[in-house]
């Protein structure tokens, strides 16, 4: 008999699957051409209920149905993340939707079950329900990607995700098959506790197949190719979703894999994958001329800072929390810089060069200012999120001696303000080249706009309270 | 009302002033005319505010006054610790006595996108009198970054042909070097759980912070590369030419005024603040490079075909007899450093302005147009021969004290220095002269001069309290040397503590502070010295 007790701990799923649900019923009681505007709008009413039952969950942190769902301050963190970042994308769909001609309602249903999966990924301790919450998330994320199925480009993207992802979560489920045979157990509790007596080599074979498949997840160095290809073809708004909504997540399950079971071996594996992607993502977007690409590298490039907060390990407890304030702080940014993206780019994504740009402080002054709020956040720049993300992640390099790492990481990040700022010059220092007046931002969508530029100086002027509640709950995790 | 109970608030108001103002201008006037005048009684205000802190200053007192120190944030443990000595006194009154003439300058010559041009000069200003008085290294971080953004925005979109190329080798140059700072700064915090400038100093001060030595060289490495690269010194300085070429001359103004400074006073506050010991030890390098920047800029001033590059490379000149002050050790080179900050701040600033108000009458900064102005523009020529013998350093005028002092202090340090760079004071009349003689005299070389206007009132009003504070500095320099010297007698006292303590523990360093040590004693009577040298 299941205690009533455990639904509460996993309410925000139980409302988001009700309205995913919800949604693919009232889908197709409405006409083939209508807008799927009021569709969006139940959905976004389903991720505000969410959030509320997050907070209702909260109260009742514990163990749910027989120790495979824990919920402590760390799995309510990244719920309110995810949920948030729903939200976001969600709201920023209604223009979009309408201006690219989908009127598909499976859309909005498909977010809110991806986020069900990536709510479950934050709160799981037991590998196996970990392996289906992440298949729940990244299964609709790749429908996702395709849903601009008239665009080749979309198409590509969808399968490309969709193949190498599968690939990803073959490796994973390896790991997690070959921890079971080296501990006999899939918890991560008893996988730590057996740990602790000792390693077993199966043990470190177990770990690197799991930092495989995770790795391809939050698109971290050597397994990035696929991110740059996949997030130019996605719709925009997923793509605000899929940079930031799992790999939120992942991050959450890499954090509670290591630092939950003591995982063995991992130190070496994870300094280079942050050099790697610290250098790889910001070269890459030096180059590059299509905004979307650019900010797929620049993704990358925050992946790599964000390992280098794994690696703390003299001072986990500063790690973990400055891990969790940049997912916070980015997926602040990084949804905000895409709904700019996604705005702009207009019908069939028309505009999405960088030099597209050029001049859209004179044609449109609050919306280079909103971009370039999130730019700046992005480079690192002081009072924005972005800064005090990448302050306490060196912070806790630096307390644990990773001066080296620390110095890559932060010359890394000057050398990255520059493809920041080609953007900024080109929307400030350029004349515009084309008199068409850039829409203007609906309400929707510039809700999610404002409320991403809030949250992005709230971190960056009072961290505070989130940090706080950071450092908490790292505590819980590292013990 | 008494206008002392301001003391706790003050230097808020004055920071944050510009920024209100800014904020302001961004809501409410829309016509270009409301906005200049908006933004002109604004930066008036913020100058007469700050008068408050020198009326106010108590003289002998070494330490920070008017400070106040909140916590900002908990973890980490940031404070927003406030407050000015001596050091930084006048540089913040330098900042906001320079504003009003940048907006004057801008009046006729920004006529697009006003509003944000006067939105960014003042966020500029806010930010730039932040650098000068944080105390807390996270806050001074905060402000340094700050200024980067407005001015490189200032440059890139006011400014003229490569404005784009210029505005971004700024920002790079300038973010770069300033990652190295930050390092530094998260490592000792990371050691001392503080970012407090004053609470480390106690701490290096009563040893409870020791930094092994190997660390310490990098540290020092770290705040020095940042500071070096906006001095700028030698080879760092590439960005400035093109900066100051392309910048709008209300840019230049600032840049060449204010920013420069920001270098300065960070190595003199943190460099020497922090690390006294290693300043010493690594002074012998400092020095050669500052001497090479004094000669090669005067040098490449020589040689320059466009004004305004002249100009530019005039200041990687003097600004190296500020990093030779300050690396000299002496009472007398640090208090000639001070003060070449504050003169070269007018001087240079009002060069500027100058340049500025030539460029918005025939568009060009090239020498060759020009000759003979002195006849169509007579009350211009004065003017501009006033600010050029201030600049060159003649007595009784501001440039001659504080490269007079400096030059003493290098000589009490090494004779060889003084030596060198007294070579500089002769190449700046070289190449200062020959500008002006090809500029102003002669006959009108292009029909189209002859037609050019003097100065109207709106540049009169600029000019003329430049040309006073040109004079008044030279006369009654002890009016602002004043309440710098305890400031400076302290550094001084800290960083000669700071290396005996160092000296018996590591063997190698005994030779290399010893010589810099002895001079130090005999810079303490340097009060009448100066007095006599007037």
């Amino acid at each position: 008999m299941i205690p009533s007790g455990d639904y509460i701990r996993i309410l925000p799923e139980i409302v988001l699957s009700i309205f995913g649900m919800l949604v693919m019923v009232i889908d197709p009681l409405l006409g083939e051409n209508d807008d799927r505007k009021s569709i969006g709008v139940v959905s976004a009413i389903g991720a505000l209920l969410a959030l509320g039952a997050t907070f209702i969950m909260a109260g009742h942190p514990g163990e749910a149905f027989y120790n495979i769902l824990r919920v402590d301050d760390f799995a309510v963190f990244f719920h309110v993340v995810v949920i948030l970042i729903a939200l976001a994308c969600i709201l920023m769909s209604f223009e979009y939707l309408k201006v690219q001609e989908i009127r598909q309602g499976e859309y909005y249903g498909l977010i809110l079950f991806g986020t069900v999966g990536m709510c479950l990924m934050s709160s799981a301790i037991e590998l196996v329900m970990l392996f289906v919450a992440i298949e729940i998330s990244s299964i609709s994320t790749y429908i996702l990607a395709g849903f601009r199925r008239r665009a080749a480009e979309s198409a590509e993207s969808s399968l490309k995700y969709f193949l190498l992802g599968s690939f990803a979560t073959a490796f994973f489920l390896y790991g997690i098959a070959l921890m079971y045979g080296a501990t006999g157990s899939t918890n991560v509790d008893v996988i730590g506790a057996s740990l602790r007596q000792g390693t077993p080599v199966m043990a470190y074979l177990a770990i690197a197949l799991m930092l495989v498949g995770l790795g391809f997840k939050v698109a971290a160095a050597p397994f990035q190719v696929w991110t740059p290809d996949v997030y130019e073809g996605a719709p925009a708004p997923v793509v605000a979703l899929m940079s930031t909504g799992p790999k939120a997540a992942a991050f959450a399950v890499l954090l509670r894999v290591l630092f939950g079971t003591a995982a063995p071996g991992w130190f070496w594996a994870i300094w280079i994958a942050a050099a790697l992607s610290m250098t790889i993502g910001n070269f890459g977007a030096l180059v590059q001329t299509n905004v979307k690409r650019m900010l797929a590298y620049s993704s990358i490039a925050h992946a790599g800072y964000l390992l280098v907060a794994f690696i703390a390990i003299r001072s986990m407890e500063q790690g973990v929390s400055a891990a969790m304030f940049y997912t916070a702080a980015y997926a602040a940014m990084n949804v905000g810089a895409f709904a700019v993206v996604s705005h702009f780019a207009s019908a069939g994504e028309k505009y999405v060069s960088i030099e597209d740009y050029a001049g859209l402080g004179r044609r449109s002054p609050v919306l280079a200012a909103v971009f370039t709020v999130f730019l700046l956040s992005l480079i690192g720049i002081p009072i924005t999120g972005g800064f005090f993300a990448k302050f306490y992640v060196f912070r806790a390099a630096i307390s644990s001696s990773l001066v080296w790492l620390t110095v890559i990481g932060l010359v890394n990040s000057a050398i990255g303000s520059y493809y920041y700022l080609r953007l900024l010059v080109m929307m400030y220092m350029k004349e515009p080249q084309s008199d068409e007046s850039v829409p203007s931002v609906p309400f929707a969508a510039g809700f999610a706009m404002a409320g991403c530029v809030v949250a992005t100086l709230y971190l960056g002027v009072f961290p505070n309270r989130v940090l706080q509640f950071a450092i908490e709950s790292a505590r819980t995790l590292v013990h | 009302m008494n206008a002392a109970s301001l003391n706790p608030m003050i230097l808020t108001l004055v920071t944050f002033l510009p920024a209100l103002g800014a904020v302001l201008l961004m809501l409410f006037p829309r016509r270009a005319r409301d906005i200049r005048w908006f933004a002109l009684g604004i930066s008036i205000a913020t100058f007469v505010l700050s008068l408050h802190l020198p009326w106010h200053f108590v003289n002998g007192h070494p330490g920070f006054q008017f400070q106040v120190d909140h916590q900002w944030i908990t973890t980490p443990n940031i404070h927003y610790h406030i407050g000015v000595d001596g050091i930084s006194l006048w540089l913040v009154v330098l900042t906001t006595f320079l504003t009003p003439f940048c907006v004057l300058i801008s009046w006729k010559s920004v006529n697009d996108r006003v509003k944000e041009f006067f939105i960014l000069l003042l966020l500029l200003e806010t930010a730039m009198i932040g650098v000068f008085i944080a105390l807390d290294l996270f806050l001074f971080y905060f402000f340094w970054e700050a200024t980067l953004i407005p001015m490189a925005l200032i440059i890139g979109m006011f400014g003229h042909e490569r404005r784009i190329y210029a505005a971004v080798k700024f920002f790079l140059y300038t973010m770069i070097a300033s990652v190295f700072m930050l390092i530094a700064i998260i490592w000792l915090y990371a050691h001392t759980g503080s970012f407090d400038f004053v609470v480390i100093q106690g701490m290096l001060a009563s040893g409870k912070l020791v930094i092994p030595a190997h660390v310490a060289q990098w540290l020092f490495l770290g705040f020095f590369i940042a500071f070096a690269v906006k001095v700028p010194l030698f080879p760092l300085h590439t960005w400035l030419p093109d900066a100051h070429v392309e910048a709008p001359a209300a840019g230049s103004v600032l840049l060449a005024g204010v920013l420069l400074k920001m270098g300065t006073y960070g190595l003199l506050r943190f460099n020497l603040g922090l690390f006294p010991e290693l300043a010493r030890r690594n002074a012998p390098w400092i020095i050669v490079l500052a001497i090479i920047g004094i000669i090669y800029g005067a040098l490449v001033a020589m040689v320059q075909p466009n004004f305004k590059k002249l100009i530019a490379y005039s200041s990687v000149s003097h600004l190296g007899f500020v990093v030779l002050g300050i690396f000299s050790f002496t009472q007398a080179g640090l208090n000639g450093a001070m003060f070449i900050m504050l003169s070269h701040g007018v001087t240079t600033g009002a060069l500027f302005l100058l340049a500025g108000m030539l460029y918005e009458r025939r568009h060009t900064y090239d020498i060759k147009e020009y000759g003979g102005i002195a006849t169509p523009m007579p009350i211009y020529a004065s003017f501009f021969l006033l600010i050029t013998l201030a600049s060159i350093g003649l007595p009784l005028l501001n440039g001659f004290i504080g490269e007079y002092l400096v030059l003493t202090g290098s000589f009490q340090a090494k004779a060889l220095w003084g030596i060198l760079a007294a070579s500089g004071v002769i190449w700046s009349a070289c190449y200062m002269l020959w500008f002006y003689q090809r500029v102003f005299y002669g006959e009108v070389k292009h029909e189209i001069n002859n037609t050019l206007a003097d100065v109207n009132v709106r540049e009169r009003t600029c000019l003329w309290p430049l040309a006073a504070m040109a004079l008044i500095m030279g006369v009654l320099p002890m009016v602002w040397l004043r309440p710098v010297e305890p400031a400076i007698s302290r550094v001084l006292a800290f960083s000669t503590a700071q290396a005996q303590s160092a000296a018996p523990s590591t063997m190698s360093n005994v030779n290399a502070a010893a010589p810099v040590a002895a001079p130090v004693a005999a810079a303490v009577p340097t009060h009448t010295e100066q007095e006599n040298g007037r």
